[in-house]
């Protein structure tokens, strides 16, 4: 009985592979446990705890999901959370080396802070652009000779011959400038972190007009509202006999710095797992005969340990709940098709 | 820079489809007799995000006998997702399980944002006493 719980539960960590991967906790595959869905019990095992979160990134722990559940969050984040982005680019001058494709696809991956939920997605690329469904921004930059240079830096020889984010100047269209202030929409690295689009030469000049739509990472990676978003689950180190002396320091070495502390008890040192949770899963301890036998490493299969990191547009705690709230989008389109066809 | 399709950003916008885009259809069994206990929906603009959480919550339903996706083609956004029952139409369990997931969404969702609420709740409290100290 204890070996079937861990399975259930346990993912293992073997010398040369992985051990019980998939889930099979389904009805019908063990004799004594009722596997069929039950919301309830579902809800008092179910927890999230939230371990860091700043302007830009969070981590958080999914406890009590299935991976198949927890998966779907993680691949909505990463393709399906709507997002501006600069989509169509006007060229009227671009004298600079840099070809008008390449500027365009570079201007195309910088990141718009503007709330994508405000906006509309562009029903027909070739229709006019309207104040509901795109921002527009100019960029127009010269390059010149700045008359008191001294020395070889180009920032002391040139004006503007670093063309950034810094210089895209936001267009209303329609009515865009009374809904919006000044600052709701620009790119997300506009002050001292701007981001390098081209470099000039005097004489050299970029003259663009830029239009952002609302789209997903499906379409384009440009769109996606994350730099990462991704899961790992709970590392786990169960020590079956006691390690104390030499071997407990060997043990310690095996590990990231922080899983295993040592203990002096008594005058003799003895390992013990402090935090798992640091464990890089590299499996280093299976590879000493002396020590192999001592030890297993599981990891917790329904416990998710999430990082998502926003590239700057929403913040990460509100791109988690976008997520959630298209999957359950999805199940309820299908389930109003499913009764109109009734 | 890419063209847009409109149709491929226009997945979750929530708008009535008409019949050339409607989401979902029944794959017919061809010659084979009609049973309503095993049927092939398919799904189309989804793929594994759907496929697999809907497939784990339906597996979970005990009347369910087998259930499954496959991507026909990778360059094709639809999915066949098959449904085998012990007895009932498929088209309820397969109602069952939209409805049960979206349950699950609704609680996670309901959860995560009190575990948000609760902690911008302490870091603003603790913030507030580290200011008193200094």
């Amino acid at each position: 009985m204890e070996r079937i719980k861990e399975i259930r539960t346990r993912v293992e960590l073997k010398e040369h592979g992985l051990e019980n991967v998939h889930s099979t906790d389904f009805p019908g595959t063990y004799d004594g446990y009722d596997d069929s869905w039950n919301q309830e019990k579902f809800e008092k095992n179910f927890r999230v705890e939230i371990k860091r979160l700043t302007n830009d990134e969070l981590e958080f722990d999914m406890i009590g999901i299935d991976a198949a559940i927890a998966n779907a969050f993680r691949r909505i984040l990463l393709s399906e959370v709507p997002t501006m982005a600069i989509e169509k680019v006007h060229i009227y001058n671009n004298t600079s080396i840099i070809q008008d494709e390449v500027l365009a696809h570079r201007l195309g991956l910088i990141p718009i802070k503007a709330d994508p939920r405000l906006f509309q997605y562009k029903q027909n690329t070739e229709a006019e652009p309207t104040e509901e469904d795109t921002i527009q921004f100019e960029l127009k930059v010269k390059c010149t000779h700045n008359p008191k240079h001294s020395g070889t830096d180009p920032d002391d020889l040139y004006r503007d011959h670093k063309v950034t984010t810094k210089h895209m100047k936001w267009i209303p269209i329609g009515n865009q400038a009374n809904i919006f202030k000044e600052g709701d929409i620009r790119p997300v690295h506009d002050g001292d972190n701007s981001i390098l689009i081209a470099k000039l030469r005097p004489g050299q000049e970029l003259d663009l007009k830029l239009f952002c739509v609302k789209g997903i990472g499906q379409d384009h990676a440009k769109f996606s509202p994350v730099a990462t978003a991704s899961y790992r689950l709970l590392p786990e180190i169960t020590l079956l006999k006691p390690i104390t002396g030499q071997l407990a320091e060997k043990l310690q070495k095996c590990f990231a710095p922080g899983v295993i502390e040592i203990d002096n008890i008594d005058g003799e040192k003895k390992a013990r797992v402090a935090n798992p949770r640091k464990d890089t899963c590299s499996r280093e301890v299976l590879r000493h005969d002396d020590l192999k036998d001592l030890v297993k490493l599981t990891r917790v299969r329904d416990h998710f340990i999430f990082t998502v990191e926003s590239t700057g547009i929403l913040p990460p705690e509100v791109l988690v709940s976008q997520a959630i709230q298209i999957l359950m989008t999805k199940c309820r389109e299908i389930t109003r098709e499913l009764d109109e066809t009734e | 820079m890419t063209g847009v399709s409109v149709n491929a950003t226009g997945s979750n916008n929530g708008q009535n489809l008409d019949n050339e885009n409607r989401k979902i259809a029944i794959m017919p069994t061809l010659g084979i007799q009609e049973d309503e206990t095993a049927v092939t929906f398919v799904i189309n603009k989804e793929d594994h995000t759907l496929g697999n959480s809907l497939r784990y919550m339906i597996m979970k339903n005990p009347d369910t006998q087998f259930c499954g996706y496959s991507i026909p083609h990778p360059s094709e956004e639809k999915i066949n997702f098959r449904i085998q029952t012990e007895g009932k139409p498929a088209k309820d369990i397969f109602k069952k399980g939209l409805k049960d997931l979206n349950a699950v969404c609704e609680h996670v969702l309901r959860t995560f944002e009190s575990s948000i609420n609760e902690h911008k709740r302490r870091n603003q409290s603790a913030g507030i006493e580290n200011m008193d100290q200094s």
